[in-house]
């Protein structure tokens, strides 16, 4: 029983890191950049079906797989995100952020309707199986099993954050906020926004690629229908409670809202008899838009809210200064 | 940095090299010319004023220069390039920075941090560079840290550094904003109405730390109401009315001029 519970804990809480890699991307986006991308799910997708084309094995009546090894497919699913997010951005950035967001819903609808009429290259409604997972070997130990592909998540979210944090805290965010806080000011100081904000777009667009990788690797199998605009309300929500601008709030944002989403799954089950369950569904979108809700009334920033960042040289900096300051300065 | 009270300011060559040479420039706004076929030269080291009544088209003439907006026709030239068709993130690099009449500081950034932006060519503005370089982009980082201590030092913010930029004052917004320039030394600044709104101590501070800039060396264009301050600050000023160009010449001679006084007083529409 126990061993149960610790292999679904492990199964949800690394599904729940897969969406906190998309919330980290969707951050460096809209929490530091401002740039309103409601289409997630787009870049999603093309993570996840490019990694499944190149690392699935030869198959017969569609293209590839090129059946490399699965670090090759999670790098070139986010470096295609990002390559599109790039391409997208350098022909809507300019436009105001609300053509950029129906530039972007244009984008993620029509990915999905490729990924769901391209047979011979998506595998078309029925998706792509057979998805090589890490540490098959070991799919005889269900535990070992979860508890190495949940290792696997927490390095890569250790890394990315690492990763973030440190251009948040570099002279390359502080440039990110202050075209965010006010972009005449910054092209004042020789700051070029289009070239920054691009720049944000596609690193966020290539995250979240990289999250449609990892995430069908360890699902196993893609098909159109994960990739449906309900996946981006569901990351939105995830950086909304945890709150927009801050990376650590991102990921417990996506940890939350995923439990509440698997719980609310959980009870629909319970209280509903078999014949009702598919209606009751929508009752969990309904109290995911009630916690959202209830968040943005309660706290508005979320729950961790945007941290006061400074230049990480700085912080180490100015603590050293009043250190060495402390006994000179009997002033004020 | 030193605040000893510089002796005089303006041209005292005045064959001195231009730095800022506009032509002809016209800016329409639909069928309006609100610059109309203005032109106007700031010299090397110089401090000039550019004055007119309401609705001259003083701040469209200084936001062509500064490359905030692109003229209909005519020509800028910056040491002698030919810039009008570049956007405004190139003016720095040209050596022209600005202010505004109403000041935007990063109002949810410190005041430290406001300054900071304004560095130049840091490596640490480079993703890869953050990753590939950290002790570059750290020392670069604590040269800027230093420099912009520095710059708060002499507008008389250091106090406030940790503080975000919204609970300065209108006044200090505009010494803030005149730090976060400095922070990328340009050799010309175009200040727009640095006067403006601002209370009579800190007025004192910001016409004194003006004319230690141009004593440094800055050439400074400023656009300005207050005809006392402009007649402290500036050896030359020149008129415009109507998007046109009206004359020039000392403030207090200018102050004088029939043609001036009568534009002010709203007979140029005719």
């Amino acid at each position: 029983m126990s061993v149960e519970l610790i292999g679904y804990g492990c199964f949800f809480l690394t599904m729940a890191l897969t969406y906190a890699i998309m919330c980290l991307g969707l951050n460096v986006q809209w929490g530091q950049t401002g740039l309103f991308n409601v289409g997630i799910a787009g870049f999603v997708a093309i993570g996840a079906y490019v990694s499944a084309l190149l690392t699935t094995p030869d198959t017969a009546n569609r293209f590839g797989g090129f059946d490399m090894p699965i670090l090759v497919g999670w790098l070139g699913g986010a470096l295609a995100a990002a390559a599109i997010a790039f391409l997208i951005g350098a022909l809507t950035i300019r436009l105001r952020s609300d053509y950029l967001a129906i530039a972007t819903f244009g984008v993620a609808v029509t990915v999905q309707l490729c990924a769901l009429n391209l047979e011979r290259i998506t595998g078309g409604p029925f998706g792509i199986g057979f998805i090589p997972r890490p540490f098959a070997s070991l799919a005889g130990d269900p535990l070992l099993f979860s508890l190495f592909n949940l290792g696997v998540l927490i390095v890569v979210i250790t890394l990315l954050y690492l990763a973030l944090e440190r251009l948040v805290r570099s002279p390359w965010g502080r440039v990110l906020r202050a075209i965010r806080e006010d972009e005449t000011a910054a092209l004042a100081l020789g700051k070029s926004a289009v070239k920054f904000r691009l720049q944000a777009f596609a690193i966020g667009g290539g995250i979240m690629g990289l999250a449609g990788a990892v995430q069908a690797h360890f699902i196993g199998f893609i098909a159109p229908e994960n990739y449906l605009p309900m996946l981006t309300f569901q990351v939105w929500a995830m950086l909304i409670v945890g709150g927009s601008g801050n990376n650590r709030g991102a990921i417990l944002g996506a940890v939350l809202v995923w439990g509440l989403w698997a719980a609310s799954a959980g009870a629909v089950a319970g209280l509903f008899p078999p014949g009702q369950q598919a209606r009751a569904a929508s009752l969990q979108i309904v109290m995911i838009g009630v916690a959202l809700c209830a968040i943005l009334l309660l706290r508005p920033r979320g729950i961790l809210g945007e941290e006061k960042v400074v230049s990480r040289h700085l912080g180490k900096l100015s603590s050293a200064l009043r250190n060495d300051a402390k006994p000179a300065t009997p002033k004020q | 940095m030193p605040t000893t009270a510089p002796t005089h300011n303006g041209p005292k060559d005045t064959e001195a090299q231009p730095l800022i040479e506009a032509r002809h420039l016209v800016r329409k706004f639909g069928g309006v010319r609100a610059v109309d076929g203005m032109s106007i030269t700031l010299r090397r080291g110089e401090m000039a004023g550019l004055i007119g009544p309401n609705g001259a088209g003083k701040t469209t003439l200084f936001n062509l220069l500064a490359g905030s907006l692109k003229p209909s026709s005519g020509s800028i030239r910056i040491a002698g390039q030919e810039v009008a068709q570049e956007g405004p993130e190139r003016r720095i690099a040209r050596g022209v920075g600005r202010t505004f009449q109403i000041p935007r500081p990063f109002a949810e950034m410190t005041v430290l941090e406001n300054v900071l932006t304004g560095g130049q060519g840091q490596a640490g503005e480079h993703i890869w560079k953050n990753f590939l370089q950290p002790g570059r982009v750290a020392a670069q980082e604590r040269a800027a840290v230093e420099k912009a201590r520095s710059l708060l030092d002499f507008v008389r913010l250091s106090g406030l550094e940790s503080e975000p930029a919204r609970v300065l004052s209108g006044g200090q917004r505009k010494l803030l904003e005149l730090a976060r320039i400095l922070m990328a030394d340009p050799e010309a600044i175009l200040l727009d109405e640095p006067a403006a709104g601002v209370n009579p101590s800190l007025l004192e501070l910001i016409i004194d730390r003006v004319l230690e800039l141009n004593a440094q060396g800055k050439s400074i264009l400023l656009i300005e109401h207050n005809m006392e301050m402009v007649a402290r600050l500036c050896g030359r000023v020149v008129v415009m009315a109507a998007g046109k160009y009206l004359t020039e010449g000392a403030p207090d001679v200018v102050a004088r001029d029939p043609a001036v006084i009568e534009a002010y007083l709203g007979g140029v529409a005719a």
